[in-house]
């Protein structure tokens, strides 16, 4: 076990208490995490510094509200509902479609009218957030993902998970979803977690739950060596967020969108730590060369250009 | 110092001092280690028997009053018509009973406690140097010669004692030694005059009168010790052997030339010390001894509380070992739970219940307000009504189930009153969510993993030492706060991401 442990160490895995105290309690000052926990406050700041996000339809914030819920909506037929305070993607409904009585989830399900208001009404109350903390419930905008990841996904919406350490991209990957995930794009609820190569932009294998896979199970598609579109654009705009919320550690999420190209869908003040699985490599490590870095680059491009070529393949 | 480095101090500095009170109460105020210790006490009896013989009677009786080794407690006399008034100073206490007439032979007691006590204290103050004896010949000059020859073989008072007291076993077949031995007729003659050597060299001397406290005596034998003072310290001897040192078990009565009673109006028939051997719960005689002491660190203790509130501190500082045991399931095993700490309040309400019955009745309760929960997520409850729900049906559920039990003879079923039902309905909430979120695998996992935590808490706390010792030793709980802190810069990996992260390592090794 303790022979275990010392290879575990040596390999450069970051562990949870590491990750907790070493790096989040460190880097990442509370009084940024508001920015970073509440979603519509994230949205609004990472728009002022002009990155692309989906688009905010409306917020719901009171009982009231959730009971004119068609007026938030404001028509549209696609459209995402997000507890504002949520972790963990718990409490996302996600609506592809509206036929006059039901609304279709990404399931292709079908989901009663009064079905949606008492989930908005849930989130209102705080089922949803840390602690059973009041909460508002966001509405923004369906992203239609890129058909470049038709082959690998089921449903749902792939998303990009990139690390970034003090402005420097880290470590990224790309969450498949599964039939198992019901569409959603998160680890623990079942999607593929698929490393990729910094320097290229190459996917390099993948995981489900702790184990490792190389097929989609819903496609049957090969998950190795698929290139993720946008990648250069995709690292600047993750960097760029360091500037927007000063969080020395952070998780930035993003999607491709078929027409707006990729989005940042977002930010995470404690990302997991399920990456290093998915890449076959340690997070530390890779963290300790930063921190051995004499001078830190203030432009955006070369801290790109320093992280791709030191986490490159 | 740098504030990532402040913890290791912190976290040092909480230990030893736990420790270091901790170790005090246990060696100097006798503090017993172990629960149900138990310690060897004396009670000590002296019995004084008065003939009258006229007029007013008085009887003075010495007590013990700085035994070296030892501490007196609970004192008490046995006075009949007497008045009694106590004479004391630092180094002396006497008794002084009185009545104006006595018709009948009467006999007055003095009882007390007696236990060890390893606190360093003399017996007797710094005292004068006594005056060289003038004596008739030939003893004056059979003195002078004793003492020119001890001297020329003695380095230093403690030896000079030591030679004195050698030469008067008789062993040494010397005139002057045989000389003065002639006039010795009883064993205090014979102290008095290893006494009257001594002083030709002008060294102090003191009687020591007691008795030995090892086995128990109905009428014990008076001992008489000798204190010879080297300037510094008094030095005790056997006057009759000439061993040094203050035996281990000697109770110094009385000190000095007079006699443990004495008596006017009335003669003295009988005079007798007896001894008995107590045993007592050595948490009691620790309890006493510091009382007597006025220690400061033995006065604050949660002993001297109304019993009822020192259950209540009992449980409480239990507490902190609980939540010390979830902080290692959770930051060094790496096992979750629902709730931080809600396993510390089930395993408090297991104490009531036992493990066994405990877990299932946790399970009962849960699974039923499960069924309930789920039954209520249908309705489209909103939150806050839905939870005051879910509580008010764990109540009904509870008290359901001490209703049947009773109707069934069953005493555990009573106890379910003990659980915390707030946190039990949180538990069910947070469960029903990660069921319908996560699936019935997580939500079993995470709820058995409560239960797991909760046990092992349990477990911790039902230790019957610790409850002893956070009772008798609160600053455990320093020790406790100590580990925590250190638990909160640990930064290695816990023992689960041995596992998880398996893969990376089957990948690069």
């Amino acid at each position: 076990m303790l022979g275990y442990y010392q290879t575990l160490k040596k390999t450069g895995v970051l562990g949870l208490n590491a990750r907790n105290g070493d790096y989040i309690l460190m880097h990442n000052q509370r009084k940024f995490y508001p920015l970073v926990d509440d979603k519509v406050l994230c949205k609004r700041c990472l728009q002022e510094r002009g990155l692309a996000v989906p688009d905010l339809i409306g917020v719901v914030n009171s009982m009231r509200g959730a009971s004119h819920l068609e007026e938030a909506l404001g028509g549209n037929t696609e459209f995402v509902i997000k507890p504002a305070h949520g972790s963990g993607g718990d409490g996302i409904q996600v609506i592809t479609d509206r036929k006059t009585e039901y609304f279709v989830d990404s399931d292709g399900k079908l989901v009663e009218y009064a079905d949606l208001k008492h989930h908005v009404t849930n989130v209102i109350g705080g089922m949803y957030s840390l602690g059973g903390q009041p909460d508002v419930a966001m509405i923004e905008s369906l992203v239609h993902f890129d058909p470049a990841f038709a082959s690998l996904t089921y449903h749902g919406v792939p998303d990009i998970r990139v690390i970034v350490y003090k402005g420097y991209p880290v470590m990224a990957m790309t969450r498949l979803p599964t039939r198992r995930s019901h569409g959603k794009a998160n680890l623990h609820q079942g999607a593929i977690g698929v490393g990729i190569d910094l320097g290229t932009g190459l996917t390099v294998g993948g995981v489900s739950g702790n184990s490792p896979v190389s097929i989609h199970p819903d496609t049957g598609e090969e998950i190795q060596g698929f290139e993720i579109p946008h990648w250069q654009q995709i690292l600047t705009m993750a960097s760029q967020c360091y500037e927007a919320v000063q969080l020395g550690y952070l998780g930035v999420d993003i999607v491709l969108d078929r027409d707006l190209g990729p989005l940042i869908l977002e930010l995470n003040a404690r990302p997991g730590l399920n990456i290093q699985i998915a890449n076959r490599t340690g997070l530390k490590s890779r963290l300790k060369q930063i921190e051995n870095l004499e001078t830190l680059h203030d432009e955006t491009d070369e801290r790109i250009a320093w992280s791709c070529e030191a986490f490159g393949a | 110092m740098s504030r990532s480095r402040q913890w290791i101090v912190l976290s040092l500095f909480l230990i030893i001092v736990g420790s270091l009170i901790l170790a005090y109460k246990v060696v100097r105020l006798g503090y017993p280690p172990l629960p149900d210790m138990e310690s060897e006490a004396w009670s000590i009896q002296a019995r004084v028997e008065l003939e009258p013989r006229s007029g007013p009677v008085r009887a003075f009786l010495v007590l013990p009053s700085r035994p070296t080794g030892f501490t007196v407690s609970e004192e008490n006399f046995i006075s009949r018509q007497f008045g009694l008034t106590l004479d004391e100073d630092t180094f002396w206490r006497q008794a002084d009973w009185a009545v104006r007439r006595l018709n009948a032979p009467t006999t007055l007691y003095y009882r007390a406690t007696v236990f060890r006590d390893t606190r360093e204290k003399s017996f007797a103050p710094r005292p004068q140097y006594p005056q060289v004896p003038e004596l008739e010949e030939p003893f004056a000059t059979a003195l002078n010669e004793i003492i020119t020859e001890v001297r020329a073989e003695s380095a230093d008072i403690e030896s000079f004692a030591a030679a004195v007291m050698a030469r008067m076993t008789g062993r040494e077949n010397d005139e002057n030694t045989k000389l003065f031995l002639s006039t010795v007729e009883s064993s205090l003659d014979r102290v008095r005059l290893v006494q009257t050597l001594l002083a030709g060299a002008r060294i102090p001397t003191l009687q020591l009168h007691g008795v030995f406290l090892d086995v128990e005596q109905q009428a014990a034998a008076i001992r008489t010790l000798l204190a010879v003072h080297n300037g510094e310290d008094w030095l005790v001897f056997d006057p009759f052997t000439g061993d040094e040192g203050l035996p281990d078990n000697f109770f110094i009565w009385w000190t000095g030339d007079g006699e443990m009673s004495a008596a006017q109006g009335a003669s003295i028939s009988e005079a007798a010390i007896t001894t008995r051997r107590q045993i007592k719960s050595a948490l009691e005689l620790a309890t006493e001894r510091t009382r007597l002491r006025d220690s400061t660190i033995g006065e604050i203790s949660i002993l001297d509380l109304p019993l009822q509130t020192q259950s209540v501190y009992e449980v409480l500082l239990l507490i902190p070992f609980g939540i010390l045991v979830i902080v290692i399931l959770r930051n060094f095993v790496g096992l979750s739970s629902f709730g931080t700490f809600a396993p510390v309040l089930i395993a408090l309400a297991f104490r009531e219940t036992e493990l066994l019955k405990g877990i299932l009745l946790f399970i009962l309760i849960v699974g039923l307000g499960l069924g309930f929960r789920f039954y209520l997520e249908r309705l489209r409850l909103l939150l806050v009504p839905r939870l005051a729900a879910v509580v008010t049906i764990v109540v009904l559920l509870m008290t359901t189930i001490s209703i049947i039990s009773n109707k069934m003879g069953m005493e555990t079923g009573l106890s379910v009153s003990l659980f915390p039902m707030i946190i039990i309905s949180l538990v069910i909430e947070r469960m029903s969510i990660v069921w319908e979120e996560r699936g019935a695998g997580t939500a079993l996992k995470e709820g058995a993993g409560s239960l797991l935590m909760a046990s092992l808490a349990y477990v911790v706390m039902g230790i019957d030492v610790l409850s002893y010792w956070v009772t008798v030793f609160p600053e455990v709980n320093f020790i406790a706060l100590g580990i925590v802190v250190a638990m909160g810069r640990y930064t290695g990996f816990r023992v689960t991401e041995l596992f998880r992260f398996s893969e990376i390592n089957a990948g690069s090794g």
